[in-house]
């Protein structure tokens, strides 16, 4: 084993995902206290410019048509090799859609231990995790074997991993790759709809708390009365109470309005990943140890159905 | 079709948490479990599938405290086989663990798809599916809200961020992680899960050896310290709206 830090860098359609950066930032740290360097493994077919901008000592380039999209077998197997074969110190993988595709079969083929959920990497090589909705952390030595480590947003910056200075690239070899199981058959694009919450400036954000499908109707009153927009999180989409075009979160979209109500929101990381680009929060929920409360600028534990309904009586009143 | 839905039970994090003396694991004392939600999803599509294709829906877990429930919940909403996996699970199970005892187990089922949850909330060393998958040789694609069989083909709809949707397509046997069915999961009535309680029965498998290589030990679990706290509005609705209004007009909203 070396000690250098290896990410697996994330990209969709022709651009790097913000995770990718995160994860060179937290490699350096990283890099720091093993004194290893941090090498970005890029995946891909005639992507060479994407590696540009990553802050790494070098980029490991393997191009393959086969690629060309995310494939989570082709991946799996072209990054076990390429893990198996340079025996990093620590391997980066996004906790997201892809990143998890892949990191657990390749823990289970190579044998390597897998920490997931890792928000943040502290002095003496601690790895501190995200678990339970954020509501509660876990730390766990850094394995002392090749470790696998899936990192959520929110612990670095993405700048941190970002560079002007193109890393020295070089090109690796592909494996055979024939004989895949699972092929990529089309992309579908998100649905256009009446609106687009990644450009609104006020939004009234739904969650579990709501209950059911005709209290959404209290959100959407309210957003009627203050000229807002409604939007949900994850559990309210899936009910089908609102469409997949309002949801906020680690599938759906990522908003920066001035002012986001969250209602009935426990703010989980999936959640809370999406809105931080936002100018201020306000918080409803009865559990005064919900997360949500711990990002949001006001706060109140009052009951969403009896605060909703006062407040949007309020708003009509001023608004005549 | 053979479908197999390998499922658990997970904290509620409605409750409150809190850490056990030992400073390293949740205090299960006062701890509710209720099924791991993308595993409720996972169990919809199954049903779904066989409602419109025909399948044979086997839904299995490991033997803890509420597992009856669970799979006889699941069983007034379709499912033809209940099975428990016997083990000691005292002190928990991580998913290391559980794959590749579960692997032995699946292997003999001759599975033709194998749905589970995309992930659960207190996953520590990475999801299930993928490690599942790994050790019976089947292929795996997560993140999946939508499925169609035909034949030997499975096509999937996989989620990427910012709704954009990919279809991927694999021959069978494979595994899937779901994040989410086509449909809500669906709500059965008590008496028709007591109904089941009598005309079903569960089965019981024992787990071999167990064996967590793989899985990182946990030093310490702390409640995370605020970086920041909220201005906390008055608890009074009235009290409450009012101040909004006061805020949403600072803001310049309203």
């Amino acid at each position: 084993m070396n000690q250098d830090i290896f990410v697996a860098i994330e990209h969709l359609r022709g651009k790097v995902s913000d995770i990718s950066y995160i994860m060179l930032a937290a490699a350096h740290d990283l890099a720091h206290s093993s004194g290893g360097k941090v090498v970005a493994i890029l995946l891909g077919h005639n992507v060479q410019e994407l590696a540009g901008n990553l802050k790494a000592d070098q980029v490991l380039y393997a191009d393959h048509s086969f690629l060309t999209d995310f494939n989570p077998e082709a991946y799996q197997k072209t990054l076990a090799k390429i893990i198996d074969e340079y025996k990093p110190r620590a391997v980066f993988f996004g906790q997201t859609s892809i990143g998890m595709d892949i990191v657990g079969g390749i823990s289970a083929q190579l044998g390597l231990p897998l920490v997931s959920s890792v928000r943040t990497i502290e002095a003496d090589n601690k790895i501190i995790s995200q678990i339970c909705g954020g509501k509660i952390m876990a730390e766990c030595k850094l394995p002392e074997t090749t470790a696998l480590i899936t990192l959520v947003p929110g612990g670095y910056k993405p700048e941190l991993g970002q560079s002007t200075q193109l890393p020295p690239i070089t090109s690796i070899p592909v494996q055979m790759l024939d004989g895949l199981r699972i092929k990529l058959n089309q992309y579908i694009e998100p649905e256009t709809s009446d609106v687009d919450i990644s450009k609104e400036s006020l939004l009234i954000a739904v969650g579990r708390g709501i209950q059911n499908q005709d209290n959404i109707s209290l959100a959407e009153e309210l957003a009627q009365a203050i000229g807002g927009v409604v939007c949900a999180s994850r559990p309210v989409v899936d009910q089908g109470w609102l469409p997949t075009s309002r949801l906020v979160g680690k599938s759906g979209s990522t908003v920066k309005p001035k002012v986001y109500l969250a209602i009935g929101i426990s703010g989980a990381p999936e959640h809370v990943e999406a809105i931080t680009g936002s100018d201020v929060i306000i918080a409803i929920n009865t559990d005064p140890a919900a997360p949500i409360f711990n990002i949001a600028k006001y706060g109140t534990t009052a009951d969403l159905f009896d605060l909703v309904p006062a407040l949007t009586e309020q708003i009509r009143n001023i608004k005549g | 079709m053979n479908i197999i839905v390998p499922v658990k039970l997970v904290p509620d994090l409605v409750e409150e948490l809190s850490i056990d003396a030992s400073g390293t694991a949740l205090d299960t004392a006062w701890l509710r479990m209720i099924i791991n939600e993308f595993d409720d999803h996972a169990i919809e599509q199954a049903i779904l599938l066989k409602e419109r294709t025909g399948a044979h829906v086997t839904v299995l877990s490991t033997n803890v405290e509420g597992v009856d429930d669970l799979l006889f919940t699941a069983a007034a909403k379709g499912a033809d086989r209940l099975i428990k996996l016997n083990g000691d699970f005292e002190s928990g199970i991580n998913n290391h663990t559980l794959a590749r005892a579960m692997a032995t187990i699946l292997r003999d089922l001759k599975p033709d798809l194998v749905l589970t949850g995309v992930q659960a909330n207190n996953d520590l060393d990475g999801s299930i599916g993928p490690q599942l998958a790994e050790y019976l040789g089947m292929p795996y694609i997560g993140y999946v809200s939508g499925v169609t069989v035909s034949g030997e083909t499975v096509i999937v709809r996989k989620e990427y961020p910012g709704g954009l949707i990919v279809e991927m397509e694999a021959s069978t046997p494979v595994l899937l992680g779901i994040q989410a069915a086509e449909q809500p999961p669906r709500y059965v009535a008590i008496s028709k899960v007591r109904q089941m309680m009598k005309t079903m029965s569960i089965e019981e498998l024992d787990l071999s050896t167990l064996d967590s290589t793989g899985a990182p030990v946990v030093n310490r679990m702390f409640q995370p310290e605020a970086t920041g706290r909220a201005t906390m509005l008055p608890e009074n609705a009235d009290n409450a709206a009012n101040q909004l209004v006061t805020i949403f007009k600072e803001l310049g909203v309203l």
